[in-house]
């Protein structure tokens, strides 16, 4: 087990220094290069040559890359020129909102997931397990702008329930307007219990074929009991990988999410960035989310390793 | 098993196999797709998704020879009419006919799907091939990259190629296609590691057959279920990327335009009630995503029938 997690620890690691690499590329891609994507395409090549020296951007390229890490380990991202602030501190105000969105579309989602699939695979093939399946496949076939709008629509238009907009300011005003959270997570959980039932469905269909569930039907348990006793908590193990699979989906749900809501989370900074040509924003942004979602999976592995005692044993 | 072995030409029986490998290898295999077009066949779903997807095609294809519309100028004299005579289905913002538009929009849709499908499978099936086919540190080196650009969410590698590139239709192709090679990648690679190990490769190589011949005529060939399976939910999947892409403002220039395009239109008159600039869009991009998932739902049904009733 110590050489399972010290290899996978040695995978995330590899990983994040990838994401790192990928990104410190995309920088050298940008048209012009940083001091022109900074700048502006009218600033004078003597403007350029003193942007490039005061930056380091003239020395060596594998130099560049050994400055550019150390300023990201120290924490500093760089400088939103057209924010007039540092990308650090944008990042560390938005990012505990879209992990706060994120997060909870993806448990209401699991919570919801699991007595689903159970239901559909326990009656398999009739009404509610057809119901369910054609709005999993309704809602996973539906773009996300859309349907976070028909919320919109159908809450806060037609009928004053809810308000169309997300709360603003900081995580703790966002906090004290929950109201205003409800249709953003709403959408974000609707397309993720779209993605999650399905594979809820088929593991509990999978579960019920297998031989310990035969015997325990032979040693006459009902099939509720049956359910909640063996089935479940088989079925429960692999959401734990599978919302390690899905967090790259369900983040970039966020930001069509929190770019139709309004919601100032690291999505819209994203958007607005990507609009406004902001690129130390959308290369700090690129870094911090692959190693949060890097991060996010490594740790669904480890909890996977907890939960399990196969695992545990081996 | 050795029915579904593909033999080499010209070469004789007598490799690793005891039993020969004649001509009796290509009927054989006939039937054998023949069984997986009988259970796709049988299947309800996939005729649906079939024909609603035949039906979309005729209808952004061969539609406009018979409903001619101007789709180039704009008409501000006759903007957010609601259907009626002379406009089945109303016109848009600009005096664009909905219904026209729609066929407009859903050629580029489906062209920009269908391409990037394809670009994205091929590419992911060459490179996963590579990677479980050579192994070892090669295999290593290739999977850790698309492990990196997996962990950064798609619409943020979209987002930040569109915003460098500032994309035109071929372009747009390639960059959807450039995030949506990397899970295909991993599929292959799994699929290419239990092939390779198969007797019928060892046997090509043992007659001299070399790596690439192996991997091209003996292993990617039998994987090319996993990819039909992968390219018809890759179809679906770009469909929805483009549509997210024209929210975000990065789609298709105008007068040309996407069913995303659209949409994200018609959703600026949600409060005016313009229905027709929302729905017609909308329910184009639902019912066509929902048929290519039902094809390629039946054909993995199929084809892992086809693999249940062989062992």
């Amino acid at each position: 087990m110590i050489r399972y997690l010290v290899g996978r620890l040695g995978q995330s690691l590899i990983v994040i220094l990838g994401v790192t690499l990928v990104v410190f590329a995309m920088l050298h891609m940008l048209p012009g290069g940083p001091a022109r994507a900074i700048l502006g395409p009218r600033a004078t090549p003597q403007a350029v040559a003193a942007f490039d020296h005061a930056n380091g951007y003239d020395r060596a390229v594998p130099v560049q890359y050994w400055v550019w890490i150390k300023n990201l380990l120290t924490g500093n991202l760089g400088y939103s020129y057209k924010l007039n602030q540092s990308v650090a501190s944008l990042i560390a105000d938005r990012l505990p909102k879209t992990v706060l969105i994120v997060g909870l579309a993806n448990v209401i989602a699991i919570v919801l997931a699991i007595p689903l699939g159970l239901v559909q695979a326990s009656r398999r093939n009739r009404g509610f397990d057809y119901a369910v399946t054609a709005g999993a496949f309704f809602f996973y076939s539906m773009p996300l702008f859309w349907l976070s709008l028909l919320l919109i629509t159908f809450f806060s238009i037609d009928n004053t329930f809810l308000p169309p907009e997300a709360p603003q300011g900081s995580f703790v005003d966002v906090l004290k307007d929950p109201a205003g959270l409800v249709l953003p997570i709403a959408a974000l959980t609707l397309i993720t219990l779209a993605l999650f039932s399905r594979y809820m469905r088929s593991s509990a269909i999978d579960s019920l074929t297998q031989d310990y569930v035969r015997t325990a039907r032979a040693k006459g348990s009902s099939t509720s009991q049956l359910l909640r006793r063996h089935v479940l908590r088989n079925s429960l193990l692999p959401t734990i990988t599978l919302i390690g699979l899905t967090l790259p989906v369900v983040v970039s749900g966020a930001l069509i999410v929190e770019s139709v809501f309004n919601f100032p989370g690291m999505g819209l900074l994203f958007w607005n960035a990507a609009q406004t040509q902001d690129y130390p924003v959308l290369l700090g942004s690129v870094v911090v989310i692959g190693v949060a979602t890097a991060l996010g999976s490594l740790l669904a592995d480890l909890l996977y390793l907890v939960v399990d005692p196969r695992i545990r044993a081996a | 098993m050795t029915t579904l072995e593909p033999h080499l030409p010209g070469a004789t029986s007598g490799g690793l196999d005891s039993q020969p490998t004649d001509g009796f290898t290509a009927p054989e295999q006939q039937s054998r797709w023949r069984a997986v077009v009988r259970t796709f066949a049988a299947n309800k779903l996939a005729l649906v998704g079939i024909t609603v997807v035949v039906l979309m095609f005729g209808f952004c294809f061969l539609g406009p020879v018979f409903y001619h519309t101007d789709q180039i100028h704009t008409n501000l004299a006759q903007v957010t009419l609601p259907p009626g005579p002379g406009h089945p289905l109303g016109t848009d913002s600009v005096g664009y006919d909905e219904l026209g538009r729609l066929m407009v929009g859903g050629r580029t849709s489906l062209t920009v799907g269908l391409a990037a499908a394809v670009v994205a499978t091929l590419l992911g099936a060459l490179w996963g091939a590579l990677s479980g086919y050579i192994g070892g540190f090669v295999d290593a080196v290739l999977m850790r990259f698309v492990d990196v650009l997996l962990s950064i969410p798609t619409l943020f590698l979209l987002l930040f190629m569109a915003s460098v590139f500032k994309p035109s239709k071929t372009e747009l192709i390639l960059v959807i296609a450039g995030v949506s090679w990397l899970v295909t990648s991993r599929l292959v690679r799994g699929e290419v590691l239990t092939l390779k190990v198969r007797e019928y490769v060892s046997a090509a190589g043992l007659m001299g057959g070399s790596h690439a011949y192996r991997l091209f005529r003996h292993v990617l060939p039998n994987a090319v279920g996993t990819l039909a399976v992968n390219v018809t939910f890759q179809v679906a999947d770009s469909i929805l990327l483009l549509a997210s892409m024209s929210y975000l403002g990065l789609g298709v220039q105008a007068p040309d335009t996407d069913w995303g395009g659209m949409l994200s239109d018609g959703v600026n008159y949600s409060y005016s009630g313009y229905w027709w600039l929302i729905y017609p869009a909308g329910l184009a991009i639902v019912v066509t995503v929902i048929a290519f998932n039902f094809i390629g739902d039946a054909l993995r049904d199929a084809l892992e029938s086809r693999l249940r009733s062989r062992t």
